[in-house]
């Protein structure tokens, strides 16, 4: 039954999914504990020791007292260190278990599940929330635990020596742990809420600064957007403002209780010591012991926003990953044709949730051995062929056959092994180009991986690098230019053993000479016996393909040249 | 996470933002200032407590005092903890409202340097970063303000007046306090210089480790059009391993520090508490006393364990800070001449660049000592292979850019001895890619020309073919469009831009590639409205496809920064241009003439 009241939030099913790590988790609250718990001693102990000592008893009695003292003053340390390395260590397990289990999840959705102009923000923000999820046991779950434990002890502990005392300490316990906790997420909240709409309206306006900013410059209107900007800077800080007040105190009242816990602990007791109820050398003991309580409670403020901000990250992972699988593998996958042609047969497509159909009824056949090339004004939704040949989405109506065989009745991998689609904007993975390259093929050798290159253009380009192919592209190929981007993602595709190679615009970011270039490259492949699509807004030579196809009110039409 | 998240170096870097905060930023000292205060009362607070508290139960315990005679001291101990609570709530709002009102004051410089010092310098994908840390900025700044600014505050007051409060209560303990306080910051510096070093060494490897994944899901679609996403995705565990070891590495040094100084403070209470015990029990200290001492012990070792603690939130904070600096830091584009000249008005002189050269910072030349006249009125086209260094030209005409050898002139007259400001006004661009703002469709087409009539307006919408996008639209010409409103397309937005210019009454005209990233239908679509836009004016349309230059006078070629003429170009009105003839010389000479009577028309009066 807990099991299922945990699993109704985000964060309880993060959490439960990385349930396997408890041991690890249990320790690192152990020691938190612990940790406070070695300080209440100190301080209690020291309070005792005293107290004692102003009572002038022998040195020697004092002995069990003083060593106490020290004890707890080198295993808090001690204990510390080891929770912050098991906590952290901890951190870092969950991480990558919640990295690979989000990543499976991720696979079968992209890219058809995740459509939409802002993928790649969609994609960044996904990888952030997930690594926000490594603070899920360090920061969110386990100082609420090591607080329960510690202020049971302590309330345990004062209750034995005073049971009024006991019941005081309690109280301020539960208020510093509740109240105060819940008095400052209510204020983030609300701020949060109050200021998203001045915060939206803030960054509408720098963006505009800052992205057309030469056009506003040469406009001559840079005081309209001065002014503009200085409005709805001036609103979003008074609302700052007012939540800086409410924040403040939220943080006021935890201090409070804090320090006020002491004084209304000693308070309750005075009068015990007076009935004779209470030894007075246990009064100084009693006060520390509520000081030192706190410790815990402290960071529970903190620990209240990090539950919440790790909940809505793992809330935000799971509206991408909830998603419905566009295309998913047969039960039982037929062995894929040894031979053939690609063929769509009546084939419609529209986007989800959009009645404008990008293909109608349309027919298409692409032949091993044969160069076609598909052109078209752009956004018309040439590349949407593409994805459809090679399995990324499935066509409304109508079928996509593979040497005869529907290929929603093959295994997704297999068919992509034997149509190859370098697609648009080919990402290039932060490492060498050599490996960027293998990707095509991963069992290859360095000497095809160099063929390759050589085949899309880049030979003299890899010459001239001191590291030759082993040279770095840095994150998302940010060393290299668009268009050594594009070569070595046509090289890519060389390298594979595919029968089928699909280009989507190839040539965007080239000169028109090494576009003619590369395109003769392309074009080159059907002599092997590859059957080759090149989707292209600009054709350098169409007279170089066999035909040349028009995407023209979602059907193909061929272009007489 | 903590220690290893950063680079090495980074909280070298945040100091120096932090001292660059103090020093230029009115805001901040004044936020200092209260937290000084505020610091000072927390500390007297702190000893009145610890003293207070230390008598009632001295009283209490040994002198048998009844509630009722300590019951003035308790109320008293009320009211320290309201006040102590107070204090703690002026750290915190005082704080946010800090770091809410520096942020927002370098907002302000960040709008103004990138309005008026180097307009059009940021690319697309910087500023989307750059705003978000400017106003996101806030909560990290906050960590700043709120907590780390009033622990060094602290750590500053609350040892030394602790020490004072001490050394007359029982000197032994103050020497010990004060040994052991001043070892923990040394070895902090000593330990934090340490691990730095070893950090220093892991740190590439660590950040590529790290970005492993970020990696993986931003190709996740190139690796499923090859077949790899499966195979790649057992990478993530072996990665993650390794990066957690290579970082646990890292923190078990650099827990280090932490450890120490839990030590040093641990043990310093206990010394502290053993040796006033033993100072009791031989009768050479009052009780009340040694409560106060050791009372107030924890408290001296608190702030320097907090600062510890709050350090790295302290480089957090300042990235935010770091990002703006580091873009309004850079040199204005275009520096403002002392005593500024009239701007000339191209319709009646010539624009000409005499030798201009320019290359991007750290960038090789793009430009090669170019000379160009535009004769008034005329149509002048530039092509030019991509990389040739065209909108770079564009961009030294706007005066965005100043060139770093040659001049511009117009009418004779040098634009370094212009306002650019007033200089742009009189110029028409439509740039590679035009910005819609958030506006309605008639706000953004007015942007050149606020006062354009309606008439006018509908004027323009139809020569730049916009009829067709105004009909779709719900409300029409007042429907939002851009961020927030209507999406457009690249074709739409284009032709918002050409109708913009169409409105605008300037003079000169700059065309940068107005048909790039269309098809050659909407290409054909345009053509007329760009010849519609040049005419009447001097023009200078760049562009490596034909259609948008079938109609200029002439035709240059930018290619890797030097500037030809085409063979057969030139058909009307051209005269030669890429060298000044010795006929245009003696027109210069004469303009500098014209120049000393006031120059009228510049097209600056009227707006």
């Amino acid at each position: 039954m807990i099991t299922a009241r945990i699993e109704r939030t985000p964060l309880g099913r993060a959490a439960l999914a990385t349930r396997n790590r408890w041991k690890l988790f249990a320790l690192s609250v152990l020691l938190g504990t612990g940790t406070v718990l070695a300080a209440v001693g100190l301080l209690t102990a020291s309070g005792y020791l005293i107290s004692r000592a102003a009572q002038k008893p022998e040195i020697l009695s004092l002995t069990v007292a003083i060593v106490g003292v020290r004890f707890f003053g080198i295993s808090r340390a001690l204990l510390r260190y080891g929770e912050r390395l098991s906590s952290h260590d901890l951190a870092f397990r969950t991480l990558t278990d919640l990295r690979g289990r989000f990543f499976d999840r991720l696979i079968p959705l992209v890219p058809a599940g995740i459509d939409g102009s802002r993928r790649a923000d969609l994609m960044s923000r996904f990888v952030g929330d997930v690594d926000r999820l490594q603070d899920l046991y360090l920061r969110a779950l386990s100082p609420p635990l090591v607080a329960i434990f510690c202020s049971v002890f302590c309330v345990v502990l004062a209750s034995i020596i005073l049971p009024v005392a006991g019941l005081v300490l309690a109280i301020m316990l539960l208020l510093g742990g509740l109240a105060a906790p819940a008095l400052t997420r209510w204020a983030a909240r609300s701020a949060g809420r109050r200021q998203s709409a001045a915060r939206g309206r803030l960054a509408g306006d720098l963006h505009e600064i800052a992205s057309g900013g030469a056009e506003i410059a040469v406009a001559g209107r840079e005081e309209d957007w001065l002014g503009r900007a200085d409005e709805d800077d001036r609103r979003l800080v008074s609302l700052q403002r007012r939540d800086a007040m409410s924040g403040g105190l939220a943080e006021g009242l935890g201090t409070l209780l804090a320090v006020g816990a002491a004084v209304a602990v000693t308070a309750a007791s005075i009068p015990a010591v007076h009935a004779g109820e209470l030894n007075g050398v246990l009064l100084a003991a009693l006060a520390l012991l509520a000081m030192a309580s706190f410790e815990a409670i402290t960071p529970l403020s903190q620990a209240a926003a990090v539950i919440d901000a790790t909940d809505e990250a793992a809330g935000r992972i799971e509206e991408i990953t909830e998603r419905p699988v566009p295309v998913s593998d047969p039960e039982h996958p037929r062995p894929l044709p040894a031979g053939g042609s690609i063929r769509l047969k009546g084939v419609s497509f529209s986007y989800p949730g959009s009645d404008a159909r990008i293909l109608n009824r349309a027919d298409f056949e692409l032949r091993p051995g044969e160069a076609v090339a598909l052109t078209g004004p752009s956004g018309i939704g040439k590349s949407t062929l593409a994805e459809l040949m090679v399995r990324f989405r499935d066509p409304t109506e109508g079928c996509i056959g593979f040497g005869g065989i529907d290929i929603r009745e093959l295994d997704q991998e297999e068919l992509r092994d034997a149509v190859r689609l370098a697609p648009q904007d080919a990402y290039m993975f932060n490492t060498t180009i050599a490996e960027n390259v293998k990707l095509g093929r991963p069992e290859a050798d360095r000497e095809r991986i160099f063929g390759a290159l050589a085949e899309a253009g880049l030979e003299d380009w890899i010459n001239s690098l001191p590291e030759g192919i082993d040279s770095l592209v840095g994150e998302d190929g940010s060393k290299i230019s668009g268009g050594q981007r594009q070569r070595i993602a046509a090289a890519r595709v060389f390298l594979s053993r595919a029968r089928f190679l699909i280009f989507d615009e190839p040539t965007a970011h080239l000169d028109p000479e090494g576009a003619a270039s590369l395109e003769k490259h392309l074009v080159d492949r059907r002599d092997a016996g590859c059957g080759v699509l090149v989707i292209t807004h600009t054709l350098a030579d169409p007279g170089a393909f066999d035909r040349v196809v028009e995407l023209d009110e979602g059907n193909f039409r061929e272009i007489s040249r | 996470m903590s220690a290893t998240s950063k680079a090495p170096g980074a909280s070298r870097q945040a100091r120096e933002t932090q001292r660059r905060l103090a020093r230029s930023s009115r805001v901040a000292r004044k936020h200092l200032a209260v937290t000084v205060g505020l610091g000072a009362l927390q500390a007297g607070l702190i000893i009145a407590q610890a003293t207070l508290l230390a008598k009632v139960i001295a009283g209490v315990f040994m002198d048998g005092d009844s509630f009722a005679d300590v019951a003035p001291w308790l109320l008293w101990l009320a009211v320290i903890s309201i006040g102590r609570g107070l204090a703690a709530a002026g750290f915190e709002s005082a704080g946010r409202f800090g770091a809410a009102r520096v942020m927002s004051e370098l907002r302000e410089r960040l709008s103004r340097h990138l309005l008026l010092d180097r307009p059009g310098a940021l690319q697309d994908e910087q500023s989307g970063d750059l705003v978000s840390s400017a106003i996101d900025g806030v909560a990290a700044l906050e960590n700043y303000f709120a907590r780390y600014l009033p622990q060094m505050v602290l750590a500053g007051i609350v040892p030394v007046a602790v020490l004072a409060w001490v050394v007359q209560y029982n000197w032994e303990s103050a020497v010990i306090l004060a040994v052991t306080a001043p070892l923990i910051i040394v070895f902090m510096v000593l330990i934090g210089l340490l691990t730095e070093q070893r950090t220093r060494k892991r740190w590439e490897r660590m950040s590529r480790l790290s970005s492993h994944f970020l990696d993986l899901v931003g190709g996740l679609a190139t690796l499923r059009a090859n077949s790899q996403a499966f195979s790649q995705a057992g990478s993530i565990q072996a990665v993650g391993e390794e990066y957690r070891r290579e970082t646990m590495g890292a923190l078990r040094v650099g827990f280090l520090s932490s450890l120490v100084l839990e030590l040093l403070a641990m043990i310093g209470v206990a010394m502290v508490a053993t040796a006033i015990g033993i100072q009791l029990a031989g009768g050479h200290l009052e009780l009340v006393a040694g409560l106060t001492v050791l009372l107030l012990a924890p408290e001296l070792y608190m702030p320097l364990r907090q600062l510890g603690a709050q350090f790295h939130a302290s480089a957090d904070g300042m990235a935010a800070a770091e990002r703006i600096f580091e873009v309004i830091d850079r040199p204005v584009a275009v520096s403002q001449p002392a005593e500024p000249v009239p701007a000339p008005d191209p319709a009646r002189w010539s624009v000409a660049m005499e030798g201009v050269s320019y290359a991007w910072p750290g960038r090789e030349r793009v430009l090669e000592s170019i000379d160009l006249e535009l004769e008034p009125g005329e149509t002048v086209a530039l092509v030019g292979p991509s990389g040739g260094g065209k909108s770079t030209l564009a961009s030294l005409l706007l005066r965005l850019a100043e060139p770093k050898t040659g001049r511009i002139t117009c009418g004779g007259v040098s634009l370094s001895e212009v306002n650019p400001r007033d200089w742009r006004r009189q110029i028409a661009w439509v740039p590679q890619r035009p910005t819609i703002f958030a506006d309605t469709l008639a706000g953004n087409l007015r942007l050149f020309n606020p006062q354009a009539t309606d008439g006018q307006l509908a004027e323009a919408v139809g020569v730049a073919v916009l009829g067709d996008l105004v009909a779709s639209l719900p409300r029409g010409l007042d429907t939002m469009v851009g961020e927030g409103g209507r999406r457009l397309s690249a074709g739409q937005t284009q032709r918002i831009a050409l109708a913009r210019a169409l409105l605008s009454d300037a003079p000169l005209l700059i065309l940068d590639e107005p048909t790039a990233h269309l098809d050659q239908e909407t290409e054909r679509e345009l053509a007329d409205a760009i010849n519609e836009v040049a005419r009447d004016r001097t023009a200078l349309i760049i562009s490596h496809r034909d259609q948008p230059i079938a109609r200029a006078d002439r035709t240059l070629v930018l290619d890797h920064g030097v500037l030809s003429q085409t063979a057969g170009a030139g058909a009307a009105g051209g005269g030669p241009s890429g060298i000044p003839s010795a006929g245009s010389l003696r027109d210069r000479e004469f303009r500098r003439d014209a120049r000393r009577t006031p120059v009228t028309g510049t097209g600056v009066e009227g707006r």
